[in-house]
């Protein structure tokens, strides 16, 4: 599918999504929280989007917000697709778990509750992956500082 | 006399071991905390992190052509395709034009890149397993690699040929001929690695039919490389996203569809035969020009987000850059192929013995600064 069909698809799905393919070589998504487990489930289970494979979940920290970033791609039909989901909410961002949806997605959002302190409700094991159990901070998020293991321009 | 059986004595329980993080058929710092009941596998769970540098961070801070240093130390027997990565993601975000020179001669080195490391694994697989002998044969053929490496790039190990633009400079004089050497002393040795292991059947009863992984699942789990295409999981990077050279030459993508321990060996193996058509394909055809595109000191990338996958030896890597066009990366994230494969270990050791999880672990092929990145 192209991604101008794509578009046309998914949007007749759920209202409230901005598309854009600015800056980007894919088609980009951004969902509001409350509707990211509908979205994922329709995009992996319709058969015209089948994306059946997650091959990228990254946490980003865009300054004001926090979300995390699923690229996704189907290996029937070969199309590409990224969806963004976004909260200003730098205390307690929580987002649901896709790991029900794709298996992979269990350590990767691990990794990402490691480096973002970003909570997935309903993550059976959510726990530090790479860094100790006692770790103060969340390294990746930009305002994290270490003035031993850091050098600060 | 009592003749009860003794065995009635005995209760079963479960009780939690550590493999690792020094075992040998870990291969690296890698902890796995085993539940068992007697000799069966109830659950594996790794703990990662013990040499976790936090490569992402340390790319927010460094320039572009800084970057592709430190993606050496990710999977340090793809030393090569990883820079290659990083390389072709800049190049892609600045539309540079790529001499066809370049193209072809990172296909080649890549290629070889692959059988060196499968040699390895070959040789460390059977160490696993209980067989010397493959150790010395893989470190045999891969020397020949090596040397050709060490003359071309100055080092054997963590190549650094690869920089954004191009390569660091040209191909030595004896390139084109010690590879040809190497393929032809490499054809008259794959055959023996069949002869010694593919068909020994004290290694096929051992590999056989354990650790099945389903297609179904191997996506689900985002499996790559021979790990996926042993479940019958078409997913070449080189084929479905081609990249470099990978379109001027001819391969076959290797599948197998029993998805077990002994499917995983048997695409590896198959692969360096595919690795060496595509580099004969190539040898004789490296075109003339210059070695790099010209590019500025500072790199700056344009503001927007750039995603680049290739195929490693060990499955799919991809490099995810945000760049708000400034000379150093946003944020920087890299999809390590064995970060993915190690998280379908436990779905595929429960239910297993101990033995059988060493053998399985082999044949996922995990190199641990890969996962901790």
């Amino acid at each position: 599918m192209t991604n101008e069909a794509l578009q046309n698809l998914i949007s007749t799905w759920i209202p409230e999504l901005e598309f854009t393919e600015e800056k980007s070589q894919f088609l980009n998504i951004t969902v509001p929280p409350e509707q990211l487990i509908p979205l994922m489930t329709q995009l992996k289970s319709n058969s015209e989007t089948n994306f059946d494979y997650l091959f990228c979940l990254s946490g980003v920290d865009w300054g004001k917000e926090l979300g995390v970033v699923y690229h996704l791609e189907s290996t029937t039909h070969r199309h590409q697709l990224v969806v963004k989901v976004k909260t200003e909410d730098r205390e307690n961002p929580t987002f649901d778990t896709v790991c029900n949806i794709w298996y992979t997605a269990e350590f990767h959002e691990r990794e990402v509750f490691d480096f973002f302190g970003i909570q997935f409700t309903n993550h059976p094991n959510l726990k530090r992956l790479f860094m100790t159990e006692e770790w103060d901070g969340f390294p990746l998020r930009k305002d994290y500082v270490d003035e031993i293991n850091m050098i600060i321009k | 006399m009592d003749t009860t059986p003794i065995i009635n004595n005995f209760k079963s329980e479960e009780y939690q071991i550590n493999m690792g993080p020094q075992h040998p058929a870990t291969h690296g710092v890698l902890r796995l905390l085993l539940t068992i009941d007697g000799e069966i596998i109830k659950k594996v769970e790794p703990d990662l992190g013990y040499i976790h540098r936090s490569i992402e961070k340390m790319c927010e801070r460094d320039s572009y052509q800084q970057i592709v240093h430190l993606t050496d130390r990710m999977d340090y027997l793809s030393s090569h395709i990883n820079n290659e990565a990083v390389c072709l993601t800049v190049e892609n975000a600045l539309e540079l034009e790529i001499p066809e020179r370049v193209k072809v001669i990172r296909t080649i080195i890549a290629e070889l890149t692959r059988i060196a490391s499968h040699t390895l694994w070959w040789g460390v697989m059977g160490m696993d397993v209980g067989a010397l002998t493959t150790y010395f044969y893989g470190f045999r053929d891969r020397e020949m690699i090596n040397d050709i490496f060490e003359e071309t790039c100055g080092a054997r190990l963590t190549m650094n040929y690869n920089i954004p633009g191009g390569l660091m400079f040209d191909i030595h004089p004896n390139f084109v001929k010690r590879t040809k050497e190497f393929i032809a002393h490499f054809k008259t040795k794959l055959p023996e690695y069949d002869l010694l292991l593919s068909n020994n059947i004290i290694f096929r009863k051992r590999m056989e039919g354990i650790g099945i992984l389903t297609k179904e699942d191997a996506i689900s789990f985002g499996a790559s490389g021979p790990v996926g295409r042993a479940s019958g999981y078409s997913c070449d990077v080189r084929k479905h996203h081609s990249y470099s050279a990978y379109d001027k030459v001819k391969f076959n993508e290797v599948l197998k569809t029993e998805g077990d321990t002994y499917s995983r060996y048997q695409v590896r193996v198959l692969e360096m035969w595919e690795s060496l058509s595509i580099i004969e394909q190539l040898i004789d055809n490296i075109p003339e020009g210059d070695f790099f595109a010209k590019t500025n000191a500072v790199i700056k990338l344009p503001e927007g987000e750039f995603y680049q996958k290739v195929e490693t030896a060990r499955g799919e890597l991809g490099v995810y850059i945000v760049s708000t066009g400034t000379k150093n990366p946003y944020r920087m994230k890299f999809r390590s192929p064995g970060f993915s494969n190690l998280s379908l270990l436990n779905h595929i050791a429960v239910g297993g013995k101990i033995g059988d999880l060493v053998a399985t672990m082999a044949t996922l092929d995990l190199v641990i600064p890969d996962i901790d990145r």
